[in-house]
């Protein structure tokens, strides 16, 4: 079932929370909405969901404008950040509540509560109170018992947010299983760019009430559509350029020309140009010329790629350097060492080119 | 024991022994007292004086006005504690403290307000009397009054318990499809109940030992609306050689009911906790 909010505005006295949001996702798709705190994303999601009532715009499931239905109507599955468990009663009835209410007979409801608990290995805590848990079950008994009356929409609000790495990374790849298998359109919040890419199929990204793109994650990762969206997906080193004849040249002074396409016509100008990590290269010789000196300040080793971060002392810059193991290996790099680094492309965006 | 009890904040022994002598002399040796001045009489005598036909409709009153006006407490109370937390509304602040007040109030001046407005003539009884509602010198007048002592305990214990109730339980119980009631019964009635009785309890409590305002509102008729603690006193008035010992003993029989039932709400109110 394909959700689709249209034109949604909400304030909270002055503050805008919302500024004439559109947002699609169609039937099926798992979608991460994007975006620092106070962006918006949350209040998009409990209007979606009926907990909030927008100032104005609609909510669509398929065709449906359901803008009107109770939260309890709209049968959404929800799961909050910090799980909202029913303390009182155990985790068996807590997945069980949703079919209770429903008046499902007893014996269905036992085979669907422990099928749901069988799925996430949780059979053996089925008498056991939700302050028992550790943070990674409760966010499972959480998602079950959301998915327990079989929505067909699925929303959830930072859900692995106050979990550590590990179990972050376990809870993501159950959320995906469990979107595949069960055939649910899916909405999740988040203001980690990591796990967006990592689990949705379509991000939105929002900042301030706007939505700045959406699109496939890699889309927004390659194509970034403007500075803000670029500054949020991280990693990212931001330098000021000075734009002089048709070239981005460094610095104020500086010679090395950044390899970025410019805009309009070229009239001299500053800016801020944003390279990636992996878009510069460190090398022991000034081969090409088109370099600057770098001082090696840190070097973290540990990842699919060696990080080392380097103090331009020409500049004044602090730069993020991401080289291969083997490039790693080969130039044997060692902290305080001065190296060249050189700029293999970058990006400028035309909003803000100022004269 | 000093082990287990060592803590970041010294004090235990000086704490402990405080305690433990200030229930001494405030609690424990007063009504020690009171038994020991009712054990003086026989046993023939200790029945014939606490188990009489009037003694047992001034306890049965006593017991049974406490407790309707402690169950009304808790339905008013909790009503009045979700109005102050949920919502906001101009003179929110006036209307909080005007829950303080029958704390502060005489409660002789309850009495004496109450009784006057539910006479005949009163501004409430004149309307009320001709539809057969006694406020005044009836059953119903002692729960009334007790009611507006008893509710502020409600309040109060409840308030803190609502402000820091989980409301996202609340939503996730709507959105799994349960209706208001349900949400509400299954959802936050749990969490509240521990906190409910405890008012219940403390309401209840200051029913059974209230006095100086059902004085003023029950006209005090033997067998009718005469409470214990009134037979206390006009037993005390009588003057004969063993009336202060028979008013002890009735005394003593208020105390240990008194005790076993806030014994027996503690306990309920340790398993609402736990479940």
């Amino acid at each position: 079932m394909s959700i689709t909010a249209q034109n949604v505005t909400k304030r909270f006295g002055d503050f805008v929370a919302l500024d004439n949001v559109t947002v699609e996702c169609p039937a099926g798709a798992l979608v991460a909405l994007l975006g620092p705190s106070g962006g918006g994303k949350t209040t998009l999601l409990r209007i979606i969901a009926g907990l909030e009532v927008p100032d104005s715009g609609t909510v669509l499931f398929r065709d449906d404008d359901i803008s009107k239905r109770s939260a309890r109507d709209r049968n959404v599955g929800f799961v909050f950040q910090h799980y909202a468990l029913f303390r009182h009663m155990t985790v068996f009835e807590n997945v069980a509540f949703g079919l209770r209410v429903r008046k499902w007979p007893e014996q269905k409801v036992r085979d669907r509560v422990k099928e749901l608990l069988h799925l996430v290995r949780l059979e053996e805590k089925a008498a056991q109170y939700p302050a028992n848990l550790s943070g990674g079950q409760k966010q499972r008994i959480a998602l079950v018992r959301a998915l327990a009356p079989e929505p067909k929409v699925l929303l959830l609000d930072e859900p692995f947010g106050a979990l550590d790495a590990k179990v972050r990374a376990e809870l993501r790849d159950w959320l995906r299983r469990f979107h595949d298998e069960l055939h649910v359109t899916s909405i999740f919040v988040t203001h980690d760019q990591e796990e967006a890419f990592e689990v949705a199929d379509r991000v939105v990204v929002l900042n301030k009430g706007r939505i700045e793109q959406q699109g496939m994650p890699i889309e927004v990762f390659e194509h970034p559509a403007n500075e803000f969206v670029m500054d949020f997906l991280g990693n990212v080193n931001k330098l000021p350029v000075r734009v002089e004849g048709g070239r981005a040249l460094l610095g104020e002074t500086g010679t090395v020309e950044l390899p970025a396409k410019l805009f309009g016509n070229g009239a001299s100008g500053r800016t801020d140009a944003y390279i990636r990590p992996h878009e510069l290269d460190i090398s022991r010789t000034a081969d090409g010329g088109n370099c600057m000196l770098g001082r090696i300040v840190h070097i973290n080793p540990a990842g699919s790629v060696v990080k080392v971060r380097l103090l331009a002392e020409d500049f004044g810059l602090m730069i993020n350097v991401d080289v291969t193991p083997d490039r790693y290996k080969a130039l044997a790099l060692k902290p305080n060492e001065t190296v060249y680094v050189t700029p293999k492309s970058a990006k400028i965006f035309e909003s803000d080119y100022s004269i | 024991m000093a082990q287990a009890n060592a803590r970041v904040l010294p004090g235990y022994r000086l704490s402990i022994s405080f305690t433990l002598f200030y229930l001494s002399v405030l609690v424990i040796i007063p009504l020690g007292a009171c038994v020991v001045t009712a054990t003086q009489l026989s046993w023939e005598q200790f029945r014939a004086a606490v188990w009489t036909e009037r003694a047992r409709a001034a306890y049965a009153l006593t017991f049974g006005a406490a407790l309707v006006a402690a169950t009304i407490s808790g339905v008013v109370g909790l009503l009045i504690a979700w109005v102050l937390v949920r919502y906001e509304f101009p003179g929110k602040r006036i209307v909080d403290s005007l829950v303080d007040l029958p704390f502060a109030l005489p409660t002789a001046v309850a009495g004496l307000v109450f009784s006057n407005l539910y006479v005949a003539n009163g501004w409430l009884g004149r309307f009320l009397v001709p539809l057969g509602i006694e406020g005044a010198y009836s059953r119903f007048a002692i729960v009334l009054v007790l009611t507006f002592i008893g509710f502020p305990f409600v309040v109060r214990t409840l308030q803190p318990v609502l402000e820091a109730l989980d409301t996202e339980a609340e939503e996730a119980a709507a959105l799994l499809g349960a209706s208001r009631w349900q949400t509400f019964r299954r959802i936050t009635l749990p969490a509240l109940l521990p906190g409910l009785l405890t008012g219940f309890a403390l309401a209840f409590a200051r029913g059974l030992g209230e006095y100086g305002s059902v004085v003023f509102v029950s006209g005090n008729m033997p067998f009718k609306t005469e409470i214990a603690a009134f037979l206390i006193v006009s037993r005390l008035e009588e003057g004969r050689p063993n009336s202060y010992r028979e008013a002890t003993a009735i005394a003593t029989v208020l105390l240990c009911a008194s005790f076993l039932m806030l014994v027996v709400i503690n306990r309920l109110e340790a398993l609402s906790r736990r479940a």
